[in-house]
């Protein structure tokens, strides 16, 4: 099927590229904003993915730590984690909601001659998405209000949402790198077959690549957090729960992660060569590829790179006679300039080299807890935690650079150009800036209110008295109390 | 095929029309509450009874446009192409909204507080009304076949200018019967009060503009009244029937029955809306069938919709059987 896809595609995309060329000398296309604002909303919404899909699961782990064990202090993390993953669902799912209007009002041609493949994945994340919002509501309010284990279970679906959801919407982006099971005529769909749609080539890597960075970021954001606390001398039993739970599930994901990683450039390899030689910053087509670290393409040859010999070729095909296709091989017409070959070589560099970094990390954690099977106070090891959760977002940005950048020029590979897809008239601009200065109140906004709520439970543990503790919080059981001690309430 | 899809379509818009209505119009009455002292007390109701389910009523707005641009993308495309002003406004005020509620409820002090809560109010009031005139240029037939249609005169117009108000004043009604009714089931009569007079002067003002609206319509888009007022008639007589009994029985009736006679009115006249159209899904000139996807692409959907009637409706039913039981509650 996907040959057959492929065969019909290039001169469907000939068509839509003479197609493409009348509209811009007609109107003026608005490329360039829609990619700056796609990027931008799409690069904000990523960081709160994380917290909805992944961050959740931790919490869940204190909540049945501290059910089993009656564990009270495991208990009243479970619970701040949800009111944090509370703010941070609530802005995951709006600015998420921008994504799909951007769909339509940045790239109404790709939804309108592909909509009906394309949008299929996403129908079945409304679903997850359903799910997540009704049993997140739940959970977070429940507290307290329903049985304990009543109420642990009612995050389960909540965790199980976010697989879902993350799967769907990566077969989405996966489609667009492997165009399978439509058939075109005249530039436009005409006939489906949802399932090769949605389990396309590209699906699996990517959904368990995703899937796992989000557990790696929740994790070491969460637990670079409570590092950050232990070193400022708060080494209580909360922060040391708060720095074991997630960093436990971080390290072990991220061996993981490197393995489904390593299996996935294989497959990048394999089926979009394009992107490949775009990750390599490989010129020529040859054997005996070099792996080259750093570097930039300028004129059609890389500066500045450390090359490790014939290194490419290894790792693609375990054999230094590993023939990779070079930026030649791509047509002149869709051979996407320097500067994007470079950004996405780069990216792909500053996540394999975090990604590293983050594996050393977890084998430290593992030996250290191996021989004190306590939280682990080495000031240089908290050091480095703490900055763990910033090059794991730097790691998660840089992925999805490398996917969407070493897609270019295409939007659906062989079949849609990115010029062909924006919007073909209007002044996106405006929209783009009121964006930007709006998501920059909300992400103000957000840090302010993270800062607040944790500013309020360092009182409230300096007190000492639990009962206060949830009192001063957004989604904890007595609001009426605040209210009274606030001045008054309200806009 | 494609009239099933444009069915479920359609129920998405409903449940977000009551739902999701009824969630902005609790902003409306956070916006006008006034200062911070005699606010606080509406302004709390409203934080208490919206936070558990404002999230999953608002996946319902997901769900409208899932369905739109999988089932009809060529319509998909033709609306986001000419209306993306009212459209972006929208969207942008979608994010103001849901993060100045979340953000609020962590405020404890006035100023802090203001800020959020302006955001969270005032784009309460501008969301549905941008929503609003879409749907009035979708019904009056702005929406060109090809997209692209006039950028301005599309949304700023007697019949979307009359989809905006209607849009605003149908959520503000439909909250103040939902709080009321929450007041009454909490006991707090003089906020039940409160509620109920705000209730009474949304339905009289509602029906005001409903009748001038009668008028716009016949001039703006002669064919739409044509429709609403035979084939719709029965849905528009049972709309405002619906809201009359609810606001009679407010004082005395189950909140319950009252909220059910208020989202029967809401629904009622926005199917109203969609039987008057039919079959057209632009205008008078896009039909369902002319936009509809592929067969297998519905045939998916359909598929979609099932489950979502077998996980997702039995959980809302959950969700708002607890919130109603006072188990989602900061007590």
């Amino acid at each position: 099927m996907t040959g057959a896809v492929r065969g019909r595609t290039e001169g469907v995309s000939l068509a839509l590229a003479a197609a493409g060329v009348g509209r811009l000398a007609a109107g003026s296309s608005q490329v360039l904003p829609a990619r700056e604002q796609m990027a931008f909303t799409l690069g904000f919404h990523i960081i709160l993915v994380p917290f909805g899909v992944a961050f959740t699961f931790m919490m869940l782990i204190a909540n049945y730590r501290g059910l089993r064990r009656h564990d009270q202090h495991a208990l009243r993390l479970a619970r701040r984690w949800s009111q944090v993953s509370g703010v941070l669902f609530a802005v995951g799912a709006v600015s998420g909601t921008v994504l799909s209007f951007e769909l339509g009002l940045l790239w109404p041609r790709l939804m309108g001659p592909f909509g009906a493949a394309y949008g299929l994945p996403f129908a079945v994340e409304g679903l997850f998405f359903f799910v997540e919002a009704i049993f997140v509501a739940i959970y977070i309010y429940g507290w307290d209000r329903m049985r304990p284990w009543s109420h642990f279970w009612t995050g389960v679906p909540v965790v199980l949402s976010g697989v879902g959801g993350t799967a769907s919407v990566v077969a989405a982006n996966g489609w667009m790198n492997q165009p399978a099971g439509i058939t075109v005529r005249d530039g436009r769909v005409v006939g489906v077959q949802p399932l090769r749609v949605f389990f396309n080539d590209a699906f699996w890597y990517e959904a368990l690549h995703m899937l796992l960075a989000a557990y790696m970021v929740a994790g070491f954001v969460t637990a670079g957090v409570y590092a950050a606390g232990m070193l400022r001398g708060r080494r209580d039993r909360l922060h040391r729960l708060g720095l074991l739970i997630p960093l436990t599930v971080a390290a072990v994901t991220t061996p993981v992660q490197f393995f489904v990683g390593d299996v996935a450039a294989r497959e990048v390899f394999q089926l979009e060569p394009a992107k490949f030689a775009a990750i390599e910053a490989l010129p020529t087509t040859g054997d005996h590829v070099p792996e080259v670290l750093g570097g930039v393409l300028v004129d059609g040859e890389v500066r500045y790179g450390i090359d490790i010999p014939s290194g490419a070729s290894l790792l693609s095909g375990y054999s230094p006679d590993t023939r990779i296709l070079g930026l030649d091989a791509i047509p002149a017409d869709v051979r996407p300039a320097d500067h994007l070959v470079t950004t996405v070589h780069l990216a792909f560099d500053v996540m394999v080299g975090i990604g590293t970094a983050l594996l050393a990390l977890s084998f430290w954690f593992a030996v250290l807890w191996w021989r004190r099977r306590e939280a682990p106070e080495n000031p240089w090891f908290l050091r480095a935690t703490a900055v763990s959760g910033v090059l794991a977002v730097l790691a998660l940005e840089s992925g999805w650079v490398v996917t969407e950048v070493g897609r270019q020029p295409w939007t659906v590979v062989g079949l849609l150009l990115t010029r062909d897809a924006a919007a073909p008239g209007g002044n996106l601009w405006l929209f783009f800036g009121a964006t930007v200065a709006l998501y920059a109140a909300v992400g103000f906004g957000t840090l302010f209110v993270l800062r607040l709520m944790r500013r309020r439970w360092q009182e409230a543990e300096r007190g000492g008295d639990d009962a206060e503790v949830d009192d001063e919080v957004p989604y904890g059981p007595s609001r009426a109390r605040e209210l009274d001690r606030s001045p008054g309430g309200g806009a | 095929m494609s009239t099933v899809a444009a069915v479920v379509l359609f129920a998405g818009v409903l449940a977000y029309a009551v739902l999701g209505g009824a969630d902005y119009g609790a902003g409306f009455w956070d916006l006008t509450a006034g200062g911070a002292e005699r606010g606080r007390r509406p302004r709390h109701l409203v934080d208490e009874s919206l936070a558990p389910v404002w999230e999953a009523n608002h996946v319902w707005l997901i769900f409208c446009l899932v369905m739109l641009w999988t089932a009809f993308p060529p319509a998909f495309a033709a609306i986001m192409t000419t209306l993306y002003i009212p459209l972006g406004l929208a969207a942008l005020g979608i994010v103001a909204r849901g993060s100045g509620f979340a953000f609020r409820k962590v405020f404890v002090r006035t100023e802090q507080q203001r800020v959020a809560g302006a955001a969270f109010a005032a784009s309460s009031v501008l969301a549905p009304f941008f929503l609003g005139t879409v749907a009035g240029g979708i019904a009056s037939g702005r929406v060109p076949t090809a997209g692209l249609g006039d950028p301005i005169s599309s949304w700023l117009n007697p019949t979307s200018l009359l989809g905006g108000v209607l849009a605003v004043l149908v959520c503000a009604f439909v909250a103040a019967v939902f709080l009321a009714a929450e007041a009454r089931r909490r006991g707090e009569d003089d906020l039940e009060t409160w509620f109920r007079r705000r209730a009474q002067v949304t339905a009289v003002v509602t029906g005001v503009v409903a009748l001038t609206g009668i008028a716009i319509l016949r001039a703006d888009a002669p064919r739409l009244f044509d429709e609403l007022l035979t084939r719709g008639l029965v849905l528009v007589v049972g709309s405002a029937a619906c809201g009359l009994a609810a606001l009679a029985l407010l004082r005395r009736a189950a909140p319950r029955q009252v909220q059910g006679l208020a989202v029967l009115a809401v629904a009622a006249v926005v199917a109203g809306w969609g039987v008057a159209q039919y079959p057209y899904l632009l205008g008078t000139h896009v039909s369902i069938g002319d936009a509809a996807a592929p067969t297998a692409t519905l045939w998916a959907l359909t598929a979609v919709a099932a489950a979502a009637v077998l996980i997702v409706v039995p959980s809302m039913g959950l969700l708002f059987v607890l919130a109603q039981r006072g188990r989602l509650e900061s007590s």
